[in-house]
């Protein structure tokens, strides 16, 4: 309508978004990266990450922000790419996410942000994950004072534990440093970060970006303590115990003890020499560096023919790395197709790039050996029946359809179930049918004062997830120590 | 070795083991508590030189720490409705003979000692064993250099033979636990066994401590250590034991080639 605009206050200039496809992440070639363990995605250029600020639209009413399990303002921080004001940029990032680099990297934005931003209908959403990574990257680049870290509450004088250093303990223990109360992480491993350290690999996630985030939240005031074991070195009572009764006087416990035990498929064969668990392989060459033995102590077994089986992220990370210890052939062994795989695309696409072979609709039936080695499997092949509770269609055996595949590894990437340490931690808290804590949306389990969140909760799935159930736990804790608290 | 851990040392109870990695970069191995102090704050181990790690901690001085230490882990073995039970300890194994034979008679149990090794030197904690409150202690050398010569099967099949006891609990190498349970799976004697297997978290977290039991698998870390002997399957618990042999020897190698430079 003319005239309308001519009443509008004056504004700085509009942004005009570039209609430029999604630039795309600069990453090392496939041979090359398959040999070693430096990182595979390079990250943007500052060239690269305003090209790609440029093309958000800055929506009146951003969908995006909805998409991210912890509601980044994802528009607001996009706007500070565009202006160079990198540190504005980090600190919106920081006021809902402590792990920006982190989250840049191993989030599945796919199926998150970028699939409720506006552009994806037209299948380029912005790559507000990359972009993400940028400002994380930017940040931890800087020297350790001039670093963003969140304004912290005056101290609450209450003290808090948490459980267990991944992604749900360390969101939760931010989020609780943030709101001002005294905080102490115990880690039963010799290293913080849980599966950060353990599970993803290096050449998805830098230990040194892990490792750089971690320092930020002790700068923040959060304590870690390693090497222990709740449940064996002491019991979530215990920990909140009043002193004068041996405890350890702790107001409010949170507990992200991650989902723990590795599953096996119950056939043949599962223990002969050869076999791990995905859990076991990673562990070793990521948390003990066996890619680096005789240099560090841990060796691992590289064999030459590597069958992985499963189709989630753990088994592209498990191949991938099979392949940089040097195997000749790597093969996934996946029941279903590459349409039902739960694996986020860009790793099954980096796993084709770097030659791992996709043996799908097949499931072994038997690991074969000699003098308890493994010399092979026995594969099942799959057809794909209806659709069952997951809404994928499930696989059924296809009766005499049995064939050998050869090989001298396998690597079970087939989920894991929850740690009967949590009994022993905690034997008074409701957990479901398959050992997983019983919690209310916050995260409040049937124990008063602990809370707890991620794959303990949930059962497997994703670190940001993991992350959102931390930071919400953290709020209701923060609730509940400053109104709810029995004779607080 | 003994080793200040206060925390650690409030909690622990016999049969069950630590993690420790002596220094970054170093592997996780799992060792099990010969004493504690929950008072002093002290636990104390065992250990014999066969690899890098136990080289690297037996150079270790007085007033030296270690990078790790994590525990107790495992489940505390059962003690005190045992009646007359048999203690078998071979090698270090002598170690948690001793802590679970101190157990089992503070809580009652009449307690017989089998301690064996292979050579008078390598025997371990013969003075402490006699300082118990136990019936009996049996001193076994392949050799015959110090006690009875022969293996630690001869008396305890004496033992079952006689009837003399009700129970028995044997720890040591795979191969002598797998004989012992062998010798009073004869008699029916039900006898516990305390497996060593290969582990790296300690926690339940990977899988490499899995033994079959009963043509069940279980993790040795969180369902054990203590596990029924007669239903244990020794032959894939000693395979699996072997996973790492050829680079344990690289590992030694390279040591040793690390050792010489210093000098």
């Amino acid at each position: 309508m003319p005239g309308v605009a001519e009443n509008q206050p004056a504004e700085k200039p509009r942004h005009k978004p570039s209609r430029a496809p999604r630039t795309p992440m600069p990453e090392r070639e496939a041979a090359e990266r398959a040999t070693d363990f430096d990182e595979v995605a390079i990250g943007y250029s500052q060239d690269d990450a305003i090209a790609e600020a440029m093309r958000c639209l800055q929506c009146r009413n951003p969908t995006c922000i909805d998409g991210c399990p912890v509601n980044i303002d994802i528009k607001s921080f996009i706007g500070h790419i565009i202006e160079g004001n990198w540190a504005d940029g980090v600190a919106v990032l920081k006021e809902r996410n402590a792990l920006p680099a982190v989250c840049g990297r191993v989030c599945p934005q796919e199926e998150q942000c970028e699939a409720a931003c506006v552009l994806a209908k037209k299948g380029e959403p912005v790559a507000i994950g990359r972009l993400e990574r940028y400002l994380g990257d930017f940040d931890l680049a800087c020297d350790i004072e001039s670093r963003c870290v969140p304004e912290l509450a005056p101290s609450s004088g209450f003290r808090v534990a948490v459980v267990g250093s991944g992604p749900a303990g360390l969101a939760a223990a931010g989020e609780l440093a943030r709101l001002g109360h005294a905080v102490t992480i115990f880690e039963s491993l010799h290293a913080p970060g849980g599966v950060l350290s353990y599970g993803i690999p290096e050449f998805r996630l830098p230990k040194s970006i892990v490792n750089a985030e971690i320092e930020m939240l002790e700068t923040a005031g959060v304590e870690i303590v390693l090497d222990s074991v709740i449940g064996q070195i002491e019991t979530v009572e215990e920990l909140m115990a009043p002193s004068e009764k041996g405890g350890s006087g702790y107001d409010a416990v949170f507990l992200g003890l991650g989902a723990g035990l590795p599953v096996f498929m119950g056939i043949p064969g599962e223990n002969l020499n050869g076999v791990y668990s995905a859990n076991e392989f990673l562990t070793r060459v990521n948390l003990m560096r066996a890619f680096d033995f005789p240099h560090a102590d841990t060796p691992v077994w590289r064999g030459r023919k590597v069958a992985v089986v499963g189709g989630g992220n753990v088994a592209m990370d498990a191949a991938r790395t099979a392949k940089r210890l040097g195997a000749e052939e790597v093969f996934l062994v996946y029941r279903r197709t590459e349409d039902e795989m739960p694996a986020r695309r860009e790793e099954v696409h980096h796993a084709r790039e770097e030659g791992i072979e996709f043996k799908m609709l097949c499931s072994p039936s038997e690991i074969t050996g000699r003098e308890g080695w493994v010399t092979g499997l026995v594969a099942t092949r799959m057809e794909l029946g209806e659709a069952d509770d997951s809404g994928r269609r499930s696989p059924v055996c296809v009766l005499g359809s049995e064939f050998p595949i050869e090989c001298d590894t396998v690597i079970m990437a087939v989920g894991t179930r929850a740690n009967p340490m949590l009994d022993r931690a905690a034997p008074d808290i409701e957990t479901t049918r398959r050992g997983y804590i019983l919690t209310d949306e916050e995260g409040a389990t049937s124990v008063p004062g602990v809370f707890a969140g991620g794959d303990i909760v949930t059962g497997a799935a994703t670190v940001i997830l993991a992350m959102g159930a931390g930071k919400r736990s953290a709020r209701a804790i923060d609730a509940w120590l400053r109104e709810g608290k029995p004779g607080a | 070795m003994g080793v200040e851990a206060p925390r650690i040392a409030r909690k622990v109870k016999a049969g069950q083991f630590l993690v420790l990695r002596v220094a970054e970069g170093g592997e996780r191995i799992p060792l099990t508590f010969s004493d504690w102090s929950a008072e002093e704050g002290w636990i104390r181990f065992i250990f014999m030189r066969v690899g890098k790690t136990t080289h690297e901690l037996s150079h270790l001085e007085v007033g030296d720490s270690i990078a790790d230490v994590a525990g107790p882990l495992g489940q505390p073995t059962h003690v005190g409705d045992l009646g007359r039970v048999a203690v078998v300890g071979g090698g270090v194994g002598a170690a948690v003979a001793y802590s679970v034979a101190r157990a089992m008679a503070e809580a009652g149990d009449e307690v017989t000692v089998i301690l064996g090794a292979r050579t008078a030197d390598l025997l371990v904690l013969e003075e402490e064993l006699r300082a118990l409150p136990i019936k009996e202690l049996v001193v076994m050398t392949d050799d015959g250099s110090v006690g009875r010569g022969g293996l630690v099967t001869a008396p305890l099949k004496e033992l079952c033979e006689s009837g003399a006891i009700d129970n028995a609990f044997a720890v040591g190498p795979a191969i002598m636990m797998k004989f012992c349970a062998a010798t009073t799976a004869e008699f029916d004697v039900p006898t516990i066994v305390s497996l060593n297997p290969i582990m790296v978290d300690g926690t339940g977290m990977c899988g490499a401590c899995r033994v079959t039991v009963g043509g069940e698998t279980k993790f040795g870390c969180v369902d054990g250590p203590d596990f029924d002997g007669h239903a244990v399957n020794f032959e894939e618990l000693l395979t699996r034991q072997r996973i790492y042999t050829d680079d344990e020897r690289v590992a030694d190698a390279e040591y040793s080639r690390g050792c010489q430079c210093q000098v």
